[in-house]
């Protein structure tokens, strides 16, 4: 029974966790272009930036 | 494999789509700190390799920060510096770059970006539900399995705490939309959702307070969560393809090169010329306002315009409207209106009063919602009452009648229509067919009329030799060499379709509004039209006939007559066949020569066709057979249909299409075959038949628990239960579309002319 005091929490803070993590991919733009991610596993190399 | 391989056509289009440094830069955004933004459209990328290649064309050239291709909008973003060590750079050289690379490049301006706004608003709240139902469901698990009394309490609360910021973030769609319609006096299938999930959240909270047994925390999140994923799914469709759709070529230019009374030049912006501005336009460049020429000569191409398939020669004097194509010669124009007055606005004016017709059209969702909440509302009512009149007890009676409204929420309804289309459009995507929205696949499924525009729709509107007519077997010959030295269509034409070794001459030069012109020793070749090659001793053969005359002479003696065609689509017959064949009935509406019309019309085997119609007509026709009880699909591409796409019942466009025809069309097929027509209107019927047969799956659920849930038989569990597998069914149906795609026989299938009748009980 006391072991709920701290379980809940626990489970309560992975889930905000894994919403977090969600959140965080949606604002750094991974679901713009979902087909050219499935393509973009298969180059070999990151070609959008410029090496400085 | 078809990826990445270009027919010769789009490779000759490539050298017509150059556009000034000063355009470009126009067209970009300052970011500060000396950078730029361009955003490219390019219709031609397909796969990874197509991103590679471009991304890597790009970031050879010094001045280029970064480029990131987007596969689903199908656009480039590239970041350039202004200048380097303080020389400014020419921006033009990122669309020469990609058109090397093989791939047509277009500058477009982007639109606020409010459109992904709401999508990444409708993926937040569906990550806020999911969290919640979760959460929720993990603690109602407990409670069922046994909590007592204080631990049920407990759980209660924090189920209370975890669902009360959820239902307010993830549920203000709904609650927004339920308001706006009740507010004006209508109801739709947020009404019910709205209630359901507020009451029940009340109840709960009651319930809590005063140590009930039963909450339904658990029910009214995971309900919103079912649902927010079929208004994502649904946003997300129409999104994709109005991305891919605006961000085609645009017809209209984006400015032109004014002359000052001083004689030195400058480019403006479109918006900036003004009534009396002398323009210059170069060979291969669009009238941007209506206008007349100051000087020179030159051919306009009108296709796009009017439907008038061969070019036509103007010189002093003549009008010029906006949107058409300067061809052969440079010319110095006059501006008679002012952007916002040409004809290109006043077709769009037209547009707009057209599209009354289809603002009228009700979304079988809609048409489902008018029948189904008032139904819903009212057993929950009389359960209450029964219960509290019978039993006596009106606690158990409120607890009746949420346990109604949570059951009977359209939870599989709500997915039953959105899921269907994002498959179809899924499948219809593939086949290379965008559409714009939901409704358009149900108003395609009912269309019972095919009208097909000529000129670039049922055709190319680009010509081909059909005929030659000469005693001189070397004159083919010597009409090609004449013809590899000029850009004219019918030029193209004639290089394109003969086969014999071209002669070479001393000197050519071409004369707009007329031909070409050669010297061969002491010989002169002309090849042109019959005024041109022949002065007026030559009588053109051809003045009533559908075809383009063309005539080579030698020194003024007639030696060769050559006649074009407009090619027809790929496709067009088996398209025309196919629709044919499933019952519906085909037309032509053109704005072309009327004998040119019925030329193609009798190649096609279509009995009815209208020529020489204004775009005004083209909408009356519509409407006429509209008055019929017709649904009319309207397949047409130039300025001049639009406002009869916009009329139709529904419409469809290619991709070649002009900017505003693809604006008013419900769908645009970017491959080149007309078999798009079939195809796109048998997976629509088949789509229009998988949502009746989720209505009935979603009504059925329904007839099955609403017994149960008024007899006070339904646990929590058995609603959560119940939902959750109704809402599972209702997606497994809408997954057969797939498998129907990929049957190779595609024939259209479903009643024709019948409108998925909505009977919820």
């Amino acid at each position: 029974m006391n072991m709920l005091i701290y379980l809940i929490p626990i489970a309560l803070l992975m889930g905000g966790m894994g919403l977090l993590a969600f959140l965080w991919s949606l604002k750094s733009g991974q679901y713009d272009d979902l087909q050219g991610a499935a393509w973009r596993i298969l180059a070999e190399d990151e070609t959008d930036e410029r090496k400085p | 494999m078809t990826c990445c391989t270009m027919d010769a056509e789009s490779v000759l289009a490539l050298s017509t789509t150059s556009s000034s440094a000063e355009e470009v830069r126009l067209a970009s955004q300052p970011l500060g700190e000396g950078l730029r933004q361009l955003d490219l459209s390019v219709p031609d990328v397909h796969c990874g390799g197509c991103i590679s290649t471009i991304e890597r064309a790009l970031l050879t050239l010094p001045f280029v920060k970064t480029a990131r291709v987007n596969l689903t909008a199908r656009r480039v973003t590239c970041v350039y510096q202004e200048e380097i060590e303080t020389r400014a750079t020419d921006p033009s050289k990122i669309l020469a770059a990609i058109n090397s690379a093989g791939y047509r490049a277009h500058l477009f301006t982007p639109s606020a970006p409010e459109n992904d706004k709401t999508r990444n608003q409708l993926l937040l709240a569906i990550g806020v539900s999911g969290f919640a139902t979760a959460n929720i469901m993990l603690l109602s698990v407990s409670v069922w399995s046994g909590a007592d009394a204080a631990t049920r309490d407990m759980f209660h609360w924090i189920s209370a705490m975890i669902a009360a910021p959820a239902l307010v973030y993830a549920g203000r769609f709904f609650f927004k939309s339920a308001w706006n319609a009740l507010r004006h006096g209508r109801t739709n299938m947020d009404v019910p959702i709205s209630l359901a999930v507020t009451i029940s959240y009340a109840v709960s909270l009651w319930e809590t307070v005063h140590h009930g047994e039963h909450a339904w925390f658990d029910a009214s999140v995971s309900l919103l969560f079912f649902l927010l994923i079929g208004r994502t799914l649904d946003h997300v469709m129409r999104e994709k393809a109005r991305a891919a759709i605006n961000g085609l070529a645009r017809l209209a230019p984006r400015g032109a090169l004014l002359i000052n009374p001083d004689g030195s030049r400058r480019y403006i912006a479109v918006e900036e010329i003004a009534v009396g501005d002398e323009i210059s336009i170069a060979a291969g460049e669009r009238v941007p306002v209506d206008s007349v020429v100051v000087s020179g000569e030159s051919d306009v191409d009108l296709s796009i315009v009017t439907g008038e398939s061969s070019p036509v020669a103007v010189a002093s004097n003549s009008e010029v409207s906006s949107g058409a194509m300067n061809l052969t010669g440079s010319l110095v124009l006059r501006a008679t209106r002012i952007a916002k007055n040409s004809l290109l606005s006043e077709i769009i004016g037209l547009m707009e009063a057209a599209e009354g017709g289809r603002a009228r059209y009700r979304r079988i969702a809609d048409r489902a919602a008018a029948l189904y909440s008032p139904v819903v509302h009212l057993l929950a009512l009389v359960s209450f009452l029964a219960w509290g009149i019978l039993g006596g007890d009106w606690k158990q009676a409120m607890l009746v009648a949420v346990t109604v409204l949570i059951i009977t929420c359209p939870c599989a309804l709500g997915l039953a229509v959105p899921v269907v289309q994002v498959v179809a459009a899924g499948e219809l995507f593939r086949k290379g067919i965008m559409v714009k929205d939901g409704s358009a696949l149900e108003r395609l499924a009912e269309a019972d009329t095919v009208a097909f525009d000529k000129t670039g729709t049922l055709t190319m509107g680009s010509p081909r030799l059909v005929g030659v007519d000469t005693m001189d077997e070397s004159a083919t010959a010597i009409a090609r060499g004449l013809a590899e030295h000029s850009r004219h269509p019918l030029s193209q034409a004639l290089v394109r379709d003969t086969e014999t070794a071209p002669i070479s001459f001393d000197s050519v030069t071409e004369i707009p509004g007329g031909g070409l012109k050669a010297r061969n020793g002491a010989d002169i070749y002309r090849l042109g039209n019959t005024a041109f090659a022949g002065g007026t001793s030559f009588v053109p053969r051809t003045a009533d006939s559908p075809y383009s005359e063309v005539v080579l002479s030698k020194n003024g003696v007639d030696l060769a007559r050559f006649f074009f065609d407009d090619t027809l689509r790929p496709g067009a017959y088996e398209a025309t066949d196919r629709l044919g064949a499933a019952g519906l009935e085909t037309l032509i509406v053109s704005g072309d020569r009327q004998t040119v019309v019925d030329n193609t019309a009798h190649a096609l085997g279509i009995d009815r066709a209208f020529g020489s119609l204004t775009p005004k007509q083209k909408v009356e026709e519509c409407q006429r057979l509209n008055g019929q009880g017709r649904r009319v699909l309207m397949v047409g591409d130039g300025i001049n249909d639009a406002p009869a796409l916009a009329a139709a019942h529904v419409s469809m466009a290619p991709a070649t299409a002009s900017d505003i025809g693809r604006q008013a069309a419900d769908l645009v097929f970017f491959n080149e075959r007309l078999d798009a027509v079939p195809e796109a209107i048998a997976v629509a019927r088949r789509s229009a038949s998988l949502i009746r047969q989720n209505f009935a799956l979603a009504i059925g659920y329904n007839v099955l628990a609403v017994p149960i849930a008024i007899a006070g038989l339904a646990t929590p569990l058995i609603a959560a239960v119940a939902m959750s597998t109704s809402s599972i069914i209702v997606v497994t149906n809408a997954l057969r579309l797939n498998a129907f795609g990929k049957r190779r026989d595609m024939k259209i299938r479903g009643g024709i002319g019948r409108s998925a009748e909505v009977k919820a009980a």
